[in-house]
């Protein structure tokens, strides 16, 4: 065992430890429910939790992320058993259908969370600063390796990689779930996730329910963690800062975003849930128990947002270098502050209408129930105004990559900077004003559908700015077209689409016939795509070099690009098109008589090409790391900060400043440079 | 002829390219599906106005970004600066104010489509709605008749008074171009026009559970007369229910029990009603019962009691707390006589 490869290591632990969870949860369920349940929810979870924590023992050792995993999942059974136990003096039962009963998965899940923080050590030094004792500034990691990236680190640009590649995977499960219920989409009436389905308490209709609500919501989750991770690793670098402005924060925010995705993913064993990623009320009220490990796992993965927002301005405001003055900041720095303001302002109204529902369902308090005076349509009005805005928390630092990128390909400045920094300030502000145009139809009050028109219909002017600007940058450019530029052009294509195609919906009498249908699943899968997916892709191969010292390899990822373009342009068409025919959104089946059942088996054929494209670049990610072509020097002949050093990235950065003497995107004047180092009495290479 | 005048004659081609593609896809002039009402022509013309606009913005991006591609192309091996081109204020003043005001003249034509949409006929009819997980019910206040089946006269507006019994539902008929969410706790509005005769279906447009795909029913745009003979024939049977079991078929209706069992043998959400009572049924948990007064009057009352062997566990049927003792019997008196 000990001379195994670690990865496989793992891989066994994972699958012995699946089985005995299996064996443990089948044992508990018939001790509380007298049967045995082969399909039911608690082996589920007591398999994905047991396998989940021995994959990484295997790896890792039981330090970092593993004994997080373990104080989780016994920090869960203590809170649980807790309430279990308080009931049980109040005389209720005490155990439910799924071994729990509500209570205690709630209270269990907090305690669980909490728990996995104190486990995997994100917060030893403060309290040894609580304790009065000195913590030494930088940590001494327990491995120099990849397994680094298993434990904590105070290191932006180890922070920036664990957001990273969390956000792959959860991307992979995200698009994994979609296939499964794209499959069953193929074709009319009910093929494997029929009424007789049963799997993990669910039938599978609700199974397919489940699927569809948490591919949204995971699927955000990961987008989320995804900006955080580019924002981490290359802020600090553009800015020339040693690291973030506060560094455990930073460790806090990436941590507390792990026992979410696993609160979250639980939900599929907790009996799912039929709301959507919206979980508005009242079905939100009658779901079953895993609605609420979904509003909790929301809950929790707020905090990483508002705390990494905050970081992000403190590390804007505060750590520039010398002469960086705000109109000489790359581009994508105030792409990642304007993101960061709506991500820190904002999320906290998802958590709050969430917890609203968490305590109707808990308590008994009737905020959005009519029967004891609540409104349902409150519940939307707090949802929307930060999931509204949210769309461009994912979108914007998207959009600051394509401007980053545009000018090294094209050889020519950026077009009207100002304009552009501008504009995505612009659209920040103007998304706070916007949220009520996804309930044109929900019966709010007749008046407001005016006014939100006017101001949804505003958004397109900043947002025209950009693609003005972008189209100007390529104009009469010297443009070369490796990978990252490729996918920097596909997103504008992709933005675009999605761009054009939210007119129809913010106009108000076209969107009666629109709303909550395939158009409109089309059409944010666009401004996703183009906004977030491509961008993400984009800077996954422009600042790979910078990270590893190699690069990914061209020819994979030129295929991975071509795949995924025309099978996402066709996929989305295709949905907007079903969806004005008459296909409705988050529908397990169609009436046959829509005569849209060719059209749906090409679109699930396009899903799968898809993610074989994207399978092509995960081989291509993790293959590159060792064995891609070394790429040490300036890769891309880029004027930014970060390429003038050699790649890898040294463990502190830059071992001396710089100060900034020119602008960030002079291509074309060949005497002024952006940054200039300053020599100091050390100063090593020149 | 310079770059620009390339490029311009290109976009106005693309324009039109992009148009004519939509136009023969039957998308420029109006959405799918059939317009099927009034209020539908208004907002076809607004579509098409979009769609125009559309057809332009794309041609506008998209044609001098793969022309650059194509024209301004680095050479193999080449690493050559582009122009030093920093901006150009005047311009994006101009991307900026026309955009604006296109937005603005946007939101008027929206503002005025939306008070076409809406316009009040004072002659229009009511309809109350009832919306329950999994099916719609509609009331005639004028005629005491209710009807799963929505018949509507051609070319008189109507306004749908809709409720729901639990959930968020949405009330839309492709073919009107018209959605209204129906929600818990007040009555909202939906006022159509229907101008062509034939069958249509609404379809629950708003999540609400498990069997949400199949929250369909039948809406049917009648002339005046066969109108007239319709709501003729549904006074008859109204007025022929007089009995236990013409009662309880009323009530069936009314409470949507029908929405998930059929009458006649068909395979639906929930067990058939057809030679039901008397019957042996098996249950999810290997008994048997048989189904007489006492078993069917639990099952309405407590739809998890018991779950029918091959159904869906738990129920997807909703406890009716609201039913009488009365009424229970005469939904029972009803399935008696389904043989």
């Amino acid at each position: 065992m000990k001379n195994m490869n670690p990865f496989w290591r793992g891989m066994l632990a994972l699958l012995v430890f699946s089985l005995a969870g299996y064996g443990v949860g089948l044992g508990l369920d018939v001790l509380v429910d007298g049967k045995v349940n082969f399909s039911g929810p608690v082996p589920g979870v007591f398999a994905l939790f047991f396998g989940f924590t021995a994959f990484f023992l295997g790896v890792f050792g039981y330090r970092g992320i593993t004994r997080g995993l373990v104080w989780q999942v016994v920090g869960t059974l203590i809170g649980g058993l807790f309430v279990a136990l308080i009931r049980l003096v109040m005389g209720l039962p005490a155990f439910g259908d799924f071994f729990f009963t509500e209570p205690s998965w709630v209270f269990g899940g907090l305690t669980g969370v909490l728990s996995f923080i104190v486990g995997v050590g994100v917060v030893d030094d403060w309290i040894k600063w609580a304790r009065g004792l000195d913590t030494p500034e930088h940590h001494e990691e327990h491995y120099s390796d990849w397994r680094k990236y298993f434990g904590v680190s105070v290191d932006h640009k180890v922070i920036g990689v664990q957001y990273t590649v969390t956000a792959l995977l959860l991307i992979a499960v995200g698009g994994l779930f979609a296939l499964i219920f794209r499959t069953e989409l193929a074709a009319s009436k009910l093929q494997f996730l029929t009424d007789q389905t049963q799997l993990f308490g669910q039938n599978g209709p609700q199974l397919f329910n489940t699927l569809m609500s948490l591919h949204g919501m995971i699927m955000i989750v990961s987008i989320l963690l995804g900006i955080s991770g580019i924002i981490n690793y290359v802020v600090p670098l553009l800015l020339g800062a040693q690291d973030m402005a506060f560094p455990r924060l930073n460790a806090f925010s990436y941590w507390i975003a792990v026992p979410a995705a696993v609160l979250l993913l639980s939900s599929l064993f907790l009996g799912g849930f039929d709301t959507g990623w919206t979980g508005y009320p009242p079905l939100s009220a009658r779901a079953p128990v895993g609605m609420q490990m979904f509003f909790l796992g929301v809950f929790v993965a707020g905090w990483s947002s508002v705390l990494s927002a905050l970081n992000v301005l403190v590390t804007v405001v505060r750590m520039r270098s010398v002469g960086m003055t705000a109109m000489k900041m790359p581009i994508f720095v105030w792409a990642s502050v304007a993101t960061s303001l709506i991500a820190l302002t904002a999320t906290q109204f998802i958590g709050l209408s969430f917890q609203l529902v968490m305590f109707q369902r808990l308590f008994g308090m009737g905020f959005f129930d009519a029967a004891k005076g609540g409104n349902p349509i409150l519940f939307q009005h707090l949802f929307w105004f930060y999931s509204h805005p949210a769309v461009y928390v994912f979108v914007l630092p998207g959009l600051g990559v394509i401007s980053e990128l545009l000018p090294v390909f094209v050889r020519k400045p950026l077009f009207g900077y100002r304009w552009v920094a501008m504009s995505s300030l612009g659209i920040a502000l103007v998304g706070f004003l916007v949220w009520a145009h996804h309930m044109f139809t929900s019966g709010m009050n007749e008046y407001l559908r005016v006014p939100f028109m006017y101001s949804t219909l505003l958004v397109a002017v900043p947002t025209g700015v950009k693609f003005f600007s972008w189209v100007a940058t390529i104009w009469k450019g010297r443009i070369s077209t490796p990978t990252p530029m490729l996918f920097a052009l596909g997103a504008i294509v992709v933005f675009l689409l999605g761009g054009l195609t939210g007119p129809p919906n913010a106009t108000v009498s076209t969107d009666l016939h629109l709303h909550d249908t395939y158009f409109i699943v089309g059409h944010f899968h666009d401004t996703i795509f183009g906004g977030f997916v491509f961008p993400f892709f984009a800077a996954l191969y422009y600042w790979f070099p910078k990270a590893t010292g190699r690069r990914m390899n061209e020819t994979l990822g030129k295929i991975h690009f071509w795949l995924m373009t025309p099978s996402f342009l066709f996929l989305t068409l295709g949905m907007m098109y079903v969806g004005l025919i008459g296909m409705r959104r988050r529908i397990v089946d169609y009436d046959p008589a829509l005569l849209i059942d060719g059209w749906h088996l090409a679109l699930t054929v396009s899903a799968f090409l898809i993610a074989i494209s994207v399978l092509v670049f995960f081989y291509n990610f993790f293959y590159s790391i060792k064995n891609g072509e070394k790429a040490e020097g300036n890769l891309w002949h880029s004027r930014s900060p970060e390429w003038q050093v050699p790649s890898p990235m040294p463990v502190h950065n830059y071992d001396r400043p710089f100060e900034v003497v020119g602008e960030p995107y002079d291509y074309g004047l060949n005497d002024a440079g952006y940054v200039k180092f300053i020599e100091s009495a050390g100063g090593k290479h020149g | 002829m310079g770059h620009f005048g390339i490029v311009g004659i290109l976009v106005i081609l693309m324009t039109v390219l992009t148009y004519f593609g939509l136009d023969a896809a039957g998308l420029a002039k109006q959405m799918h599906p059939v317009a099927a009402s009034a209020q539908a022509a208004s907002i076809d013309q607004l579509w098409h106005w979009e769609m125009m606009v559309i057809s332009f913005l794309f041609s506008l991006i998209v044609v001098p970004m793969v022309y650059s591609l194509a024209v301004f192309r680095q050479k193999k091996g080449e690493l050559k600066d582009g122009e030093h081109i920093e901006g150009n204020t005047q311009l994006e003043i101009t991307w900026t104010v026309i955009p604006l005001f296109t937005v603005i003249a946007f939101a008027y034509f929206g503002a005025y489509s939306l008070g076409e949409v809406r316009r009040v006929d004072p002659d229009a009819f009511v309809v109350n709605v009832q919306a329950r997980q999994f099916s719609w019910t509609f009331e005639y206040p004028e005629y005491g008749v209710v009807s799963t089946e929505l018949h509507l006269p051609v070319g008189r507006q109507v306004v749908l008074k809709m409720e729901s019994a639990d959930v968020i539902h949405s009330f839309w008929v492709p073919e009107f171009r018209v959605k209204q969410d129906v929600v818990p706790g007040r009555v909202t509005e939906y006022r159509i026009t229907p101008t062509k005769e034939g069958s249509y279906k609404v379809r629950c447009a708003e999540l609400c559970g498990v069997s949400h795909a199949y929250m369909e029913n039948k809406v049917i745009v009648d002339s005046q007369a066969q109108y007239e003979a319709w709501v003729a024939e549904q006074v008859k049977l109204a007025a022929e229910a007089q009995t236990p079991e013409g009662q309880g078929k009323l009530l069936a209706t009314k409470n949507a029990c029908v929405g998930c069992h059929s009458a006649d043998g068909t395979a639906m959400t929930g067990p058939t009603w057809f030679n039901l009572y008397g019957s042996q049924v098996s249950l999810a948990d290997g008994s048997t019962v048989t189904a007489d007064e006492a078993f069917l009057t639990e099952s309405i009352r407590d739809p998890n009691a018991s779950i029918v062997a091959t159904f869906a566990s738990p129920s997807v049927m909703p406890p009716y707390p609201q039913l009488t003792d009365e009424e229970i019997a005469n939904i029972i008196a009803y399935i008696k006589t389904l043989k």
